[in-house]
């Protein structure tokens, strides 16, 4: 039957007629065959071909223009975070293409469909340090998906349609296309097939039915089953799945940053996130439970804490669609490959049905005690200074839990995600792998612009902040209509905190003269308001959410606030600090 | 055993891409892994590139290591062996002046005994070929070493194992 399929689509492809076009105009055609309506970039010599291509088809695909390269990787990797499409990015050589080069390692690591273009001087330059020459293909090597030269226009459909493939297939990742200036001059007989498979390329592992059998059978026998999902059921689109399993078998599940947000932070078994500031009821029981259930997650360092005391008394299920995540970090009893979307559905009827009444009323009580040392504090503070907690709560007061959530890098980002309310699925945009401060502003535009419908709420630092802030200068022009929290505390906050209780409080450059955010905010004409005190902040915060247009609102905070609980680095997830 | 450095010998069947050797290389690079010897070659598989890459480290390193190295898009499959679960060679070149052939006759000797090949001789200098383990040709270096060599090279490790590898079906399983 596929046989036949192919025949067809074969024969559909020989039918096609060929056209006489340039490099440049088939790159247009190629980002229009798959489905690309807004791209982010910058121009300059090598790729302007390119761009003026764009031009022509300007009423067919629009070409963001953001105010740095690093800009269009974030916009590119907040349309793709929040929609599940490809993102795609485009610069020129040299310069324009290292700048893209943060951007594509977050993506990397946080396992973001992104395609990025980039222009190269042309092929007889090459090596021959040529005005804005990069060897952009060798620097970005260890930080993509896959990456490839085009020299000839002749290469351009198969190696674009092959770079969608490999961008979202599988474990998606960021892909890069450098292509040399008179490969887009140059005229070829366009065609275009989608890519449907590449021989050594297996994205998506055969998931074994002895293996989700053994799974189950784990599972079905634990007392003290614990789950603790990733992005991966994001990116397999799996949370109707995840939900059913949860629910059918009745087990706690926490959550990493990155898979924030799959299950409603309402529902009962959702018992919160793990990691160095996790909840403390996840991380304390981690090391308690008899059944620890990975789903979509890699066991990063800011989630296992110390590795030698993780989870050593559990047996350990890994569902998980890279082979090369399989026991890396930690050892499994059981690993379940394949995407995780048929993993689970398989799964459920094989499970029974089941309530953890006991096991579960111990997260309740440890969440409790939370609650009582941090929770209470943070977002119903008795102090007189603002905490970021209670703007994160006004935030999900006036949203009702449906904005998507895009934060930065440091305290504010943690805040938000332990605090943000989630009730849809793909709403923390974050950049949880590489740690990207200036991540979240333009991320921020790229994901408004991917689903205008929804609500997008960035919340940065003051730090973060201003090493992106001139993406002002893109929501201005494009009038995209996000919303920008700025807590600010004047200073880098989580290296001071690290500095407090480390480092015996010598804050060495974290401290941050800032400048009047808001007076910056106006000069690109976004309205824009600050918050000092407590009463100014519901009022505020419900003109922003009101707000038809952008919105700046930076929210002074207390200055020394910490985030707890904190699982000190090199310490066991058990051994937890509430304070 | 896992915690134990071993020295392994990496086979990787590719595509034959520019920018391959980088990306493979990059993932020992970034663990801080030094790279022994590597080569590449034809493979039995008309198209397909083989990569023969010979390195120390602990079997748990090299199996996370093989992992990242199959995860990247153009490789069809990697495989480690111990030195017993393989048969391999290095090939090795001397430069030698050749009035030594005559003046020390003890070299003639050497050249037998070793199984060394003499690939030409004029008169300035004559080249001996050996190919053999490491230690075969370690000794035969030190033996010429006494009486001067002009030049040395030695090649990489090429190796094949003594357990099939089954690229030929993979790839035809792809095709169906």
């Amino acid at each position: 039957m596929i046989m036949e399929t192919l025949t067809v689509k074969q024969k559909q492809y020989l039918k096609q007629p060929k056209e006489r076009i340039s490099g440049s105009e088939a790159i247009v055609r190629c980002l229009l065959a798959e489905g690309v309506d807004v791209l982010y970039g910058y121009p300059g010599g090598a790729i302007m071909p390119v761009y003026d291509e764009l031009y022509k088809y300007q009423d067919k695909i629009h070409h963001v223009l953001t105010r740095h390269e690093q800009g269009a990787t974030h916009s590119a990797q907040g349309y793709a975070r929040i929609s599940g499409k490809v993102g795609v990015a485009m610069a020129t050589s040299g310069p324009g293409a290292t700048n893209l080069i943060t951007g594509i390692a977050d993506a990397q690591i946080d396992s973001t469909p992104i395609v990025c273009i980039t222009g190269q001087v042309p092929s007889h330059l090459l090596g021959s340090d040529a005005f804005q020459e990069t060897d952009i293909v060798g620097i970005s090597t260890p930080v993509t998906k896959w990456n490839h030269q085009i020299t000839k226009a002749s290469e351009i459909p198969e190696v674009m349609a092959k770079a969608f493939y490999i961008a979202k297939s599988g474990r998606p990742g960021p892909v890069l296309i450098d292509i040399t200036k008179d490969a887009q001059f140059e005229e070829f007989d366009f065609q275009y097939k989608k890519c449907e498979g590449i021989r050594s390329y297996n994205p998506v592992p055969k998931v074994e039915d002895s293996k989700l059998e053994e799974a189950a059978d784990l599972i079905n026998n634990a007392k003290k089953p614990m789950i603790i999902w990733g992005q991966g059921v994001i990116l397999g689109k799996a949370e109707e799945e995840l939900k059913a399993v949860i629910e059918k078998a009745g087990i706690p599940s926490a959550w990493t940053i990155m898979g924030a947000s799959a299950i409603p932070t309402s529902h009962p078994l959702n018992i919160g996130m793990v990691g160095m500031h996790g909840n403390y009821a996840p991380n304390v029981l981690t090391n308690e439970c008899d059944v620890l259930i990975a789903i979509g997650m890699r066991f990063d360092d800011r989630v296992t804490g110390k590795l030698d005391d993780y989870a050593t008394q559990a047996k350990v299920i890994h569902f998980e669609i890279d082979p090369a995540e399989i026991d890396k970090n930690v050892k499994t009893d059981v690993a379940v490959l394949g995407d995780s979307k048929e993993s689970l559905a398989k799964l459920l009827p094989l499970l029974n049905a089941n309530s953890h009444t006991e096991w579960l009323q111990k997260f309740k009580d440890l969440y409790a005690v939370e609650f009582e040392k941090v929770i209470k504090n943070d977002l119903h503070p008795i102090k007189e200074g603002l905490t970021m907690g209670e703007v994160l709560n006004e935030i999900n007061t006036q949203s009702k839990g449906e904005a998507a959530i895009v934060s930065d890098v440091g305290q504010h980002q943690m805040i938000a995600c332990r605090y943000a309310e989630f009730n849809v699925s793909r709403s923390n945009i974050t950049s949880g792998g590489l740690g990207t401060m200036g991540f979240a502003l333009p991320a921020a535009i790229g994901a408004k612009m991917a689903a205008p419908e929804r609500e997008v709420v960035a919340v940065i630092g003051d730090g973060g902040y201003q090493m992106t802030i001139q993406e002002l200068g893109t929501i201005f022009q494009t009038k995209v209509p996000v919303k920008i929290v700025v807590l600010n505390n004047d200073f880098l906050g989580m290296v001071r905190q690290w500095q407090q209780l480390f480092f015996d409080k010598r804050y060495a450059s974290t401290e941050m003269t800032n400048p009047d955010f808001v007076a910056i905010a106006k000069g690109y004409y976004v309205n824009a308001k600050r918050v000092t005190k407590r009463e100014e902040l519901s009022s505020v915060v419900e003109e922003m959410m009101q707000s038809k247009d952008a919105y700046f609102l930076e929210v002074c905070v207390e200055k020394e606030d910490n985030v707890f609980p904190m699982v000190p680095s090199g310490a066991s997830v058990s051994d937890i600090r509430l304070e | 055993m896992e915690k134990e450095i071993i020295q392994f010998t990496v086979s990787v069947y590719t595509e034959n891409n520019i920018g391959l050797l980088n990306r493979i290389s990059a993932i020992f690079q970034r663990r801080h892994i030094n790279i022994e010897s590597i080569n590449s070659s034809a493979s039995e598989i008309e198209g397909v590139t083989r990569w023969t890459i010979l390195v120390n480290m602990t079997e748990e390193q090299m199996k996370k290591i093989i992992g990242q190295i199959e995860k990247q898009v153009e490789v069809i499959k990697a495989y480690y062996h111990t030195d017993e679960e393989t048969i391999y060679q290095e090939s090795c070149m001397f430069k030698i002046k050749s009035d030594l052939l005559f003046d020390e006759r003890q070299i003639q000797n050497i050249i037998k005994e070793s199984n060394a090949r003499i690939v030409t001789v004029n008169k300035e200098f004559f080249v001996l070929e050996k190919s053999g383990r490491r230690n075969e040709i370690e000794l035969l270096h030190r033996e010429l070493s006494a009486f001067g060599i002009m030049q040395f090279v030695r090649s990489g490790r090429i190796a094949v194992t003594k357990d099939e590898m089954k690229i030929t079906e993979m790839l035809a399983a792809f095709n169906n």
